[in-house]
């Protein structure tokens, strides 16, 4: 399928054609083909491809230049900014170098990014993760100890307040529905072989690597993280959502390359998804006191590459997770 | 009267560098520039009234690849294609080396810029378009674009009727080489007011010199 499309989208066949291109061949459109929410849809004249492409996803969320001046609107902004620089703006909360922009494009108003609108509209929900119902606020929480190797906020912080607030203002006039088309990322086709390493070191170095850099540690310049590292000591830690094979896959296919949603295949996804999540990363700060005793506890599954050994490495073989100290504000 | 003259002489020489065109102290340029001086300038500034682009702090490698790709027609350029074709690729290192270690330039200020073009041209700069499937500029490009060497130049302070050129070539093909086609997606999702609204506000910009930094450091175990 893509094999066929990323030509012709190259040659600079319009987006709306590359759309109706693989609606006529792809079971996505038809798993997804009735969204739960209906909103008049907004297509702008020259279409777009982007990560909503293949979500069914009818809801548009607001401009953010119509955040209200106010007092309310304030804290809206500040989640906003939260979202895009998160070490400037929740420093104390933030180990490693990554942003929340960096898994929710667009600052968490993008269908098919895992968009905060769709979260929001979604909780509180139960999460097998921790087995236990989950307020949006400590789903949140965890964002922050996982993915930005951090620490949680504490609940009713200024930080977690203004990013539901920001949250709620993305979402309003979405009915409360975990169903809602958009949500999270959308699904990508199961691989007709087994992910595979060495097969996604190549798609990796021939679509990723330009800008997250030969071993994944993507690129700072003049002080500032341009590109985020995928793995290493900067990147998101073990017990991280992007450390399921799954959900990089998902993410992958539809947000990267940068700009070029969907043009890579599923098989490249799930290679090169399996790739990135073969490498070494911070320690899962749920340590259960060993790599065996965790992955028992937390990784027991097809999806998870840690405590198992790829390319000749015990994955998460680093010893107890370090304390997080924050950084100052 | 010697010794003060003695002890102004740092300053005097500081004063001399402060007015050179460039503000700084640069090599001699090798005898290939001279054929590049004419319309990029003696110091790689550019000329931005004329459309030539600035050419002093680009990326070696990027310089390299865009000589290679006049001379082989992966951008179309006539005069740029007479001036590649006979280099040798000992004179395009020299001429890459040398204008990659000159220090950026501001160009003459640009034209007064509507404020709602402004506008435009800074959401596109900074967020982008997401709607319209437009990635913003300063994702690839570095904040304040700056560039990331060597594969994203600088487009801060560059001409804004170069930039919209290649936009333009990029939607037409009349420009390629760009990696994985990135520049062609991008600039074929954006209107003619896009173009002219993100050029204008990336050539007000003061360009900056783009240093890399360090990553990170090596992963020696977990942090909680």
């Amino acid at each position: 399928m893509n094999a066929l499309i990323k030509p012709l989208f190259k040659r600079g066949i319009t987006p709306l054609a590359y759309a109706v291109l693989l609606g006529a061949s792809a079971p996505l459109l038809a798993a997804d083909a009735a969204p739960a929410v209906t909103q008049p849809s907004v297509i702008p004249a020259m279409a777009a491809l982007n990560a909503a492409l293949l979500t069914g996803a009818t809801f548009t969320p607001p401009d953010p230049a119509s955040i209200p001046k106010d007092e309310f609107g304030q804290v809206v902004q500040l989640g906003r900014n939260i979202m895009f620089e998160t070490k400037k703006y929740a420093p104390e909360y933030v180990g490693n170098s990554l942003s929340c922009v960096n898994c929710h494009t667009d600052g968490g108003a993008m269908a098919g990014s895992a968009p905060l609108w769709g979260a929001w509209v979604s909780y509180p929900a139960y999460r097998a993760k921790n087995k236990k119902v989950n307020t949006y606020e400590e789903r949140l929480q965890g964002c922050f100890r996982f993915s930005m190797n951090g620490k949680a906020p504490p609940l009713g912080s200024e930080v977690l307040v203004a990013l539901q607030a920001y949250s709620y203002w993305l979402a309003r006039g979405l009915p409360v529905d975990e169903k809602v088309a958009g949500r999270g990322y959308p699904n990508v086709p199961e691989p007709a072989l087994a992910p595979d390493f060495v097969r996604g070191k190549a798609v990796y170095e021939a679509q990723c690597a330009i800008c997250h850099a030969a071993n994944g540690e993507g690129r700072v310049v003049n002080g500032a993280v341009v590109f985020p590292p995928l793995w290493g000591a900067q990147s998101f830690n073990w017990g991280a959502g992007m450390g399921s094979i799954a959900n990089a896959a998902k993410f992958i296919y539809a947000n990267m390359p940068y700009g070029q949603s969907y043009s890579l295949t599923p098989q490249q996804a799930w290679d090169v998804a399996y790739y990135m999540d073969g490498q070494e990363r911070p320690q899962d700060p749920r340590y259960e006191g060993s790599v065996a005793a965790t992955r028992a506890k937390y990784h027991d599954n097809k999806n998870s590459l840690y405590g198992t050994t790829v390319n000749g490495v015990l994955l998460g073989d680093t010893g107890a997770p370090k304390s997080f100290k924050g950084n100052k504000s | 009267m010697r010794q003060v003259t003695l002890r102004l002489m740092p300053l005097i020489a500081g004063w001399a560098v402060l007015c050179s065109p460039i503000g700084s102290v640069h090599a001699a340029p090798p005898t290939e520039a001279a054929s590049c001086a004419a319309c990029h300038g003696a110091f790689g500034e550019g000329l931005p009234a004329e459309n030539y682009p600035r050419l002093a702090g680009l990326p070696a490698q990027y310089i390299k690849a865009q000589l290679s790709y006049f001379a082989d027609g992966t951008r179309k350029n006539a005069i740029m294609a007479g001036m590649a074709k006979p280099l040798s690729p000992a004179q395009i290192t020299i001429l890459a080396d040398y204008y990659a270690s000159l220090p950026v330039t501001m160009p003459a200020p640009a034209a007064s810029v509507a404020p709602d073009f402004v506008a435009r041209g800074q959401q596109l700069a900074e967020f982008g378009d997401w709607k319209a499937g437009i990635p913003a500029c300063f994702r690839c490009h570095a904040a304040g674009g700056v560039g990331v060497p060597p594969y994203f130049p600088p487009i801060a302070g560059q001409s804004a009727k170069y930039l919209a050129d290649q936009i333009t070539a990029w939607q037409t093909g009349t420009r390629q080489g760009d990696p994985q086609g990135l520049m062609h997606s991008v600039a074929s999702r954006m209107t003619a007011v896009d173009t002219q609204a993100v050029t204008a506000y990336l050539a007000a910009l003061k360009p900056a010199a783009a240093v890399l930094g360090d990553t990170q450091p090596v992963l020696t175990g977990g942090v909680q």
